[in-house]
């Protein structure tokens, strides 16, 4: 901040206190006795008189010890404009300090799976307990505590994979993170009213839902042109773009026709944060570990 | 000693109405908090719908309380401690009763706009701008009859009482005006006119100060007539209400910033609303050790008294909550205390304990002098109420002791391996016992207002109780 806020703060700080340590010292130099006293101030509002007694001792001495610690606080730590404390202390400092420290005493601990096969470690007990505690901090408010999600949030204990469940593309998924997009009415932007009714039903077929067989049929076409791109001609969907399987009885949104048609009219966009960076590269092997483990045990 | 003039009449129609909407807005307002309570318990209780959500209900419950009861209170009081300690009457019968009408439209526009989810989200201030705009027009109203009966006063001086509750009108005035600066969007939507952290700022130095003028300064204006009328004694000491007006003033307008630590305001400002807090328990104490000195002498006085008993309690609420809140300003505490129940705790201790019971020592002081008859209707229900109102803020604020500090260790504790060792849930699941005595505590607070309402009623509507609105002013 410039100088001229750096003294204003400053004067209106110290001034604040000071003028509270002038308040309190003049008020008690005029006082007539020490002790309590029955003298009153000689008026009398509505009945109610005041006495003159003067300020009990402990009171002022605690009101003197807030002031006192207050002026060694200001000179120790940032608030007098631009000082910087005498300790050189401030929030981004101890918050640094405070993940060095954390990463010295917890780095170790990690670095002993940090170069195990994933698979291997899905079968190492303590390591599936980290991994149980990590998914618990970082993953479970989405993927729920037992990794089953949601809607919206894959589930992690079933077979069906959006990108892939192979030790490696977990590995990818948790570094760099996902970044799922449907488009509103796939790859046919003026798709009719009718066409969704059609497309939706056929779509009910790939699974064996109960569907508008007329519909599903005239909804072949449609597929064909808004949805083949992603999803395959067959619906199995697509890994390396994170399409999902139509076929299957896993839906990340519901499998309802009014789920699918609210899919179709208006897409989906869905992110899966990254991990890389939040937390060490050790952490991220041992959660891939643990997430195989969710399926593959 | 007094030169009375004999034809000076006191406005009481205005201390009336106010008082008994007191009783009313407390009971709506503590309702409401038992309902929100309630739903923490049995979140069913949400019914599934926006209007009664709980996000839309809590900013009804504090608005209730705090501006409906609590306002209430404060109109009342001040009215009727600013005519009788200057001698005169109010300054404009008009302008007081336009300050009821109006307070009165603003509380239920509240009660209509918020669970509409029309809301401007700064906490203590969600209602609208054309609200805030009738809030404001109201409120220098206010002023201009209170400081216009002070300037026509037939007293030398000005009574403590009055120093107070100037400094509220006053300084809420301006905390109102610059919190709520905003750019309409639309009818019931603004934008405000700080960004980012200036906004949080901004935020808090109104958020604590509606605690610190609002909660504090008026209740103790109202404290300073009703503890020495109420005992029939004379203040403790002139000069320790000096020191602690002046000091309480000028420390609680910087206070704020300690809602804001570890966050994105700048550390200087963190540590100047540290400091000064720490500052302030002095200042505070004032307040209650001229309460509670000023009985020396009369302490059997509450053996027989409960309103008296209302007006003390309420004083060692006060204390303990103002010793509570500058260590809860401590960096190191505040890094556990921050958004645990704790914090709610801390907030009931001053709420329920201090400004609801001197509130209702005040009232329960009022409404016999209001009907010109001599007592309340049953001393021994005001007894009761006093039982409900202790008991019912003991078991609020001990279990967001328990449950905060609870919250507190659970989200920090660690395992071996730095992971946590607690999800969020399992602190939530932890603290649900805490959550079902805080609603009981709740409840049997609101108990005790039911039978204060029930003792009002009976005592208004007694033969011999007649509400008039010019009473002529005795001499002292």
């Amino acid at each position: 901040m410039s100088t001229f806020w750096s003294i204003w703060i400053s004067v209106i700080v110290l001034g604040t206190i000071f003028g509270c340590w002038w308040l309190l010292f003049a008020t008690r130099k005029s006082q007539t006795t020490d002790t309590e006293t029955e003298k009153t101030m000689g008026h009398s509002f509505d009945g109610i008189e005041e006495y003159d007694n003067p300020l009990p001792k402990w009171w002022f001495y605690l009101f003197v010890g807030t002031c006192v610690f207050a002026l060694i606080y200001l000179a120790l730590y940032p608030g007098l404009g631009n000082w910087q404390g005498l300790l050189g202390w401030t929030q981004e400092k101890q918050w640094e300090e405070e993940v060095q420290q954390a990463e010295a005493r917890y780095s170790e601990i990690y670095a002993q799976y940090g170069s195990t096969p994933i698979p291997e470690l899905a079968g190492n007990e303590d390591a599936m307990e980290m991994g149980q505690r990590l998914f618990a901090n970082n993953c479970a408010v989405c993927h729920g505590s037992a990794g089953r999600g949601s809607v919206g949030f894959p589930n992690l204990t079933d077979d069906a994979w959006l990108y892939g469940g192979d030790p490696d593309t977990i590995l990818q998924t948790l570094h760099n993170g996902r970044q799922g997009n449907m488009p509103a009415k796939g790859t046919m932007p003026n798709m009719t009213a009718e066409q969704v009714d059609q497309v939706v039903n056929y779509v009910l077929s790939f699974s064996g839902r109960e569907q508008d067989k007329a519909a599903a049929e005239a909804g072949a076409e449609v597929y064909a042109q808004a949805c083949v791109a992603c999803h395959g001609a067959d619906g199995t969907g697509n890994q390396a773009l994170g399409a999902p399987n139509l076929t299957d009885d896993s839906w990340l949104y519901g499998s309802t026709y009014e789920w699918i048609e609210e899919t179709v009219v208006y897409g989906r966009q869905n992110v899966m944060p990254a991990q890389g960076g939040r937390l060490s590269d050790d952490q991220i092997h041992i959660l891939a570990g643990y997430v195989y483990s969710l399926s593959n045990n | 000693m007094s030169t009375v003039n004999a034809n000076l009449t006191y406005n009481y129609k205005v201390v009336r109405q106010f008082a008994i909407m007191t009783v009313v807005w407390g009971i709506v307002g503590m309702a409401l908090g038992v309902l929100i309570a309630a739903q923490l318990v049995w979140p069913q209780l949400n019914l599934d719908l926006p209007w009664t959500h709980f996000g839309r209900l809590r900013p009804l419950h504090t608005n209730a309380v705090i501006f409906g009861f609590g306002g209430s209170a404060l109109f009342a009081t001040s009215y009727y401690v600013v005519q009788r300690t200057c001698q005169a009457r109010l300054f404009s019968d008009g302008m007081a009763a336009f300050t009821f009408w109006g307070w009165q439209a603003i509380i239920v526009s509240a009660a209509i706009t918020l669970p509409l989810g029309l809301t401007s989200t700064k906490e203590y201030a969600e209602l609208e701008w054309p609200i805030d705009i009738a809030i404001a027009v109201v409120w220098v109203t206010y002023a201009i009859v209170f400081f216009g009966t002070i300037t026509k006063r037939s007293a030398p001086h000005i009574y403590v009482a009055n120093w107070f509750y100037g400094a509220f009108i006053l300084t809420i005035a301006v905390l109102h005006i610059g919190n709520n600066m905003a750019l309409p969007a639309s009818a019931f939507k603004s934008y405000s006119a700080y960004a980012g952290v200036t906004d949080a700022m901004m935020q808090w130095w109104y958020g604590h100060n509606a605690v610190g003028f609002f909660l504090t300064a008026g209740f103790l204006g109202m404290m300073y007539y009703f503890v020495p009328k109420q005992a029939n004694r004379p203040v403790y000491s002139y000069r320790l209400s000096i020191v602690h007006f002046w000091a309480l003033i000028a420390t609680y307008v910087w206070a704020g910033g300690h809602h804001l630590h570890y966050s994105a305001l700048p550390d200087w400002a963190q540590t100047a609303g540290m400091v000064m807090s720490l500052i302030l328990l002095a200042p505070s104490w004032g307040g209650m050790i001229n309460g509670m000195m000023t009985l020396s002498g009369a302490w059997h006085k509450l053996r027989t008294d409960p309103i008296l008993r209302f007006l003390v309690v309420s004083l060692s609420f006060y204390g303990m909550s103002t010793f509570e809140g500058p260590m809860m300003s401590i960096k190191t505490v505040n890094a556990l205390s921050h958004n645990t129940d704790w914090t709610i705790g801390h907030v009931h201790s001053g709420a329920l304990g201090w400004v609801a019971m001197i509130s209702i020592g005040a009232i329960y002081h009022l409404i016999p002098k209001l009907w010109g008859i001599k007592a309340m209707y049953s001393i021994g229900l005001i007894n009761v109420h006093f039982w409900l109102a202790t008991v019912g803020t003991v078991l609020y604020i001990v279990a967001m002791w328990v449950n905060g500090i609870m919250q507190g260790l659970m989200w920090r504790a660690v395992n071996d391996d730095g992971t946590l060792t607690y999800s969020f849930v399992q602190a939530l699941e932890a603290s649900w016992p805490g959550y079902l005595v805080r609603f009981i505590g709740g409840a049997i607070f609101l108990t005790g207002m039911l039978v204060m309402a029930w003792n009002v009623w009976m005592t208004i509507r007694q033969k011999d109780a007649v509400a008039a609105d010019n009473v002529a002013a005795q001499p002292a």
